[in-house]
């Protein structure tokens, strides 16, 4: 074992990155105000655990259907506009859900065009007629479901093409149809990606404050904000956090149980099977079924947030607005790396340490994706700026020179807060292509002289080159998107579109908000086209 | 791509570090935008630059608190009187010696021992649509009157406005009146609390309910917003009525602001605060958002005057901070979500 000793030592100091933020969670949250903890366990959590919970099963159900019914029409049949779909299914991933939020309910609330329209034609007053409450917690499971469902698409997906086709074709040859062939091989084989991407879809519901806010939901997170804001104790949001975090825990470990069973391997290169090809009715069909989530997550939201927009293109021509565009380009892609690249060397060095202590930290790293971003901003901050402090103290002591804030104050706590929260993402998807490589490829390989480096390199990544990129993806969505952690980390005179969306909409400026917002999902548009054409290839 | 990659993370890390020496760090929980016409107000008059990070403001006080005597912050600017008290609990302010702002600000709208001063003054009256016209209401106690069942938009409890607002009526009422206050207004709601102020005003608007508690300049903002016509209507079907005019006022917050005790630049931030205060920019204050003035002779926005005078509530605003903690206690045991 010790010959993958600095293998080990990165993949526990990223863990360590990780962990300092929670562990400043438990450390604060020690200082707990128990009346507070006693007055809130009597009146609210109760509210807060059901909302939740709810929301979790809700937004579950309804991503698992579209993301695997989506993912299966388009691996297994041929029809006009397959290829398009293949990566338009992936836009609503692109969409910030409070957007969405706000977008819908712009449209569908009572004083919105929707129900104007109803009134006016009918002539009718509100309360006559019956019409769903977009700002409920329906309307939140629609919300977050549809925004949500490319995580369970995209990895269903890489799964279905990854895997060698021959199964199933020898499945067909013993006399299994092609549909029961999908459901006996291809999807059980699948189910480690499937519920990798369903428990992402799960804890970013979990995190998600600006949606569940808007509607006037109480779940865990909005608790967490109102018992830092409401009674500005930052020990008792703490304590609320780490209660969220067991949540979590117990999420992973149902996940973890469910994929011990299924250890499903495939040596063979993913020689892509033929897809059925559909014609007349049967063809309109599938185009309707895949058309229905990319219509509601994607299109109808940004066509609301463009006709907002209008107006407002002035926006466009000042340097300040492209320089928002540049500053979240540049935090997005370099997240997105450096968390992909040290998700790989935890993930690998467990593949190849079988350690105690890799696996820790492995899981360790998995935790943050679920942990509010507000939250993590503060366990990152604390840590930090203490850090920075002590050691301008003593460069001043020793050599009489101050050196300030240089990591509190930088975009380095950011991008680690960024890694504390996005950091599961990454290690989600490299591990759930790890997985289905077989070990004796491996020792094979090993066996032939290769270093482990030199393993990953020739014949990992060339395997895991569709996960890697999944990863980078979402993470590069993601950093896009995130707004709670960079509202407060962000250094001074340094935005991002989504706080700029942000600022403007919860000033109940839409029209202000339509153009940055706009600009997210167009700026994240480039990276699902290219990234979903290498994925494909 | 390596080194690619080192050179965009050198170039961001040293992006964003301020060298100027003629600066001052505000620290704003008020948004960007709307503060961007007075900070440049200033700098065109002072020469000063300002740097600006705008974010909540527990999120800023937090990160003021953490940073520590290392803080770039010089100026922490808050939307309520709660957070500001809040700050100056933390000990993070620095009492201000100005007597421009001493004598320009009343003393109900600053912080007694001068660490910090209001800015700007929102009031939170009652406003009504025709349905409602024929109800008897003249101050916040009628909110919890039986005849308003199903009749009152108001949002969550989350919000610090509301929390602003219980906060003053525990001073004024004592707890447990204010306890089945709330209670009573949250059997009068005609939905669950949901949105901003202005989704409230827009419900009253489409029938949804007929009384709404909300700040003014939100009202103010529709009515002004010729872009969007249906907003303008909206806001054109409700009135304000100004509550307990008979007795303690109508509930008022203020924005405001105090300088950090570790400001690296504490003279200039002195210097904004000041700035803030003079008549331009108050006058800029009734101008982008539609606040009332912290200070007398400063010409109201004529959408503010149609609404009339009012008396405002004098309680001291660093009871709002003080009750803040209860008042939640209390919102959350009456179920006012």
């Amino acid at each position: 074992m010790r010959r993958y000793i600095s293998w080990q030592i990165v993949s526990i100091g990223t863990s360590a990155l990780i962990f300092f933020p929670l562990l400043t969670l438990a450390w604060l949250s020690f200082s707990a105000d128990s009346a507070l903890w006693t007055h809130l366990v009597d009146t609210v959590l109760r509210d807060y655990i059901v909302s939740s919970l709810i929301l979790m099963i809700g937004v579950g159900l309804v991503t698992l259907t579209l993301g695997i019914g989506s993912a299966y029409i388009v691996t297994q049949f041929d029809f006009a506009g397959v290829r398009f779909f293949n990566w338009a299914l992936l836009l609503p991933l692109a969409m910030p859900a409070y957007i969405t939020a706000y977008a819908y309910t712009g449209i569908l609330d009572v004083a919105g065009p929707a129900q104007v329209f109803i009134r006016d034609s009918f002539g009718v007053q509100y309360g006559d007629y019956w019409f769903p409450e977009i700002r409920s917690i329906g309307g939140a499971i629609f919300v977050l479901s549809f925004v949500l469902y490319p995580y369970v698409y995209l990895l269903a997906r890489a799964s279905f093409l990854e895997q060698s086709q021959r199964l199933p074709e020898v499945a067909q040859l013993l006399g299994c149809n092609r549909r029961q062939a999908f459901f006996k091989i291809t999807l059980p084989i699948a189910r480690p990606a499937i519920v990798a991407g369903l428990s992402l879809a799960l804890m970013e519901t979990l995190a998600d404050f600006g949606t569940v806010s808007y509607f006037g939901i109480n779940t865990f997170t909005t608790g967490i904000y109102r018992t830092w804001n409401g009674f500005g104790s930052v020990a008792n949001a703490a304590q609320l956090a780490l209660m969220l975090l067991t949540f979590v825990v117990i999420l992973l470990a149902i996940e973890k149980s469910s994929n011990k069973r299924a250890a499903y391997h495939t040596n063979a290169s993913s020689a892509q099977g033929k897809a059925e090809k559909l014609t007349g009715s049967r063809q309109l069909f599938a185009i309707g079924l895949v058309s229905t989530p990319l219509l509601l997550g994607f299109v109808v939201p940004t066509a609301t947030l463009f006709s907002w927009a209008i107006g407002n293109a002035q926006q466009l021509t000042q340097a300040s607005f492209w320089k928002l565009i540049t500053n979240t380009l540049i935090l997005a892609s370099v997240t997105a790396i450096l968390a992909v690249s040290l998700a790989l060397i935890v993930a690998y060095s467990y593949r190849i340490s079988q350690s105690k202590i890799s696996l820790v930290a492995k899981q360790i790293v998995g935790l943050g994706y679920a942990v509010p971003g507000l939250i993590i901003a503060v366990g990152t901050l604390i840590p930090l700026a203490y850090l920075d402090n002590a050691i301008d103290g003593a460069m001043s002591r020793y050599f009489g020179l101050s050196t300030g804030l240089v990591l509190s104050g930088s975009l380095i706590a950011l991008i680690i807060a960024y890694l504390v929260r996005f950091l599961a993402v990454a290690l989600k998807s490299v591990d759930s292509g790890l997985d289905r490589i077989a070990k004796n490829m491996d020792q094979a390989a090993r066996s032939l002289g290769a270093s482990p480096v030199k393993v990953l390199k020739r014949v990992h990544l060339p395997i895991l080159r569709s996960s890697v990129l999944t990863g980078i993806l979402i993470v590069f969505v993601d950093v896009m998107k995130e707004l709670p952690a960079t509202l407060v980390l962000r250094p001074i005179n340094f935005n991002t579109l989504a706080v700029r969306a942000y600022e403007m909409a919860s000033d109940e400026r839409l029209s202000d908000a339509a153009l940055p917002s706009i600009m997210i999902v167009l700026a994240g548009l480039l990276p699902v086209i290219l990234l979903s054409r290498k994925i494909k290839q | 791509m390596k080194n690619a990659f080192i050179i965009a993370l050198l170039l961001l890390v040293s992006a964003c570090q301020p060298s100027s020496t003629d600066e001052v760090n505000l620290y704003s929980a008020r948004k960007e935008a709307l503060m961007q016409p007075l900070l440049e107000a200033f700098t065109k008059e002072t020469g000063i630059k300002v740097n600006l990070i705008s974010s909540k403001a527990d999120a800023l006080l937090t990160r003021i608190q953490n940073e520590g005597a290392n803080s770039p912050a010089d100026v922490l600017l808050t939307t309520d009187a709660g957070r500001l008290h809040r700050a100056k609990s933390a000990g993070v302010f620095a009492a201000i010696k100005s007597d421009l702002l001493n004598d320009s600000i009343p003393n109900q709208y600053q912080d007694q021992d001068q660490q910090w001063f209001g800015l700007s003054v929102r009031a939170r009256p009652i406003m009504i649509t025709e349905a409602a016209k024929d109800i008897k209401l003249v101050s916040y106690e009628d909110l919890a009157k039986p005849e308003l069942t199903g009749k009152i938009c108001i949002r969550s409890s989350g919000n610090i406005y509301n929390q602003s607002l219980t906060a003053s009526l525990i001073e004024h009422l004592g707890a447990e009146p204010t306890e089945s206050w709330v209670k009573g207004l949250v059997n009068n709601l005609a939905r669950k609390p949901q949105g901003g102020d202005r989704d409230q005003i827009r419900a009253a608007a489409a029938g949804q309910c007929s009384v709404v508690v909300a700040n003014t300049y939100y009202l103010a903002n529709m009515l002004a917003d010729q872009d969007k016509p249906q907003d303008v209507a909206a806001a054109n079907k409700l009135r304000v009525i100004w509550p307990n005019q008979n007795d303690r006022g109508t509930h008022v917050n203020v924005s405001g602001a105090g300088v950090i005790k570790t400001a690296p630049n504490k003279e200039n931030g002195i210097k904004l605060i000041e700035f803030l205060a003079s008549d331009k920019a108050q006058q800029i204050y009734a101008d982008v958002n539609f606040e009332y003035p912290v200070k007398a002779g400063i010409e109201l926005n004529s959408i503010l005057r149609g609404w009339g005078e009012f008396r405002a509530d004098e309680l001291a605003l660093s009871k709002l901070g003080e009750n803040n903690a209860s008042a939640v206690q209390l919102m959350d045991r009456a179920g006012w979500k």
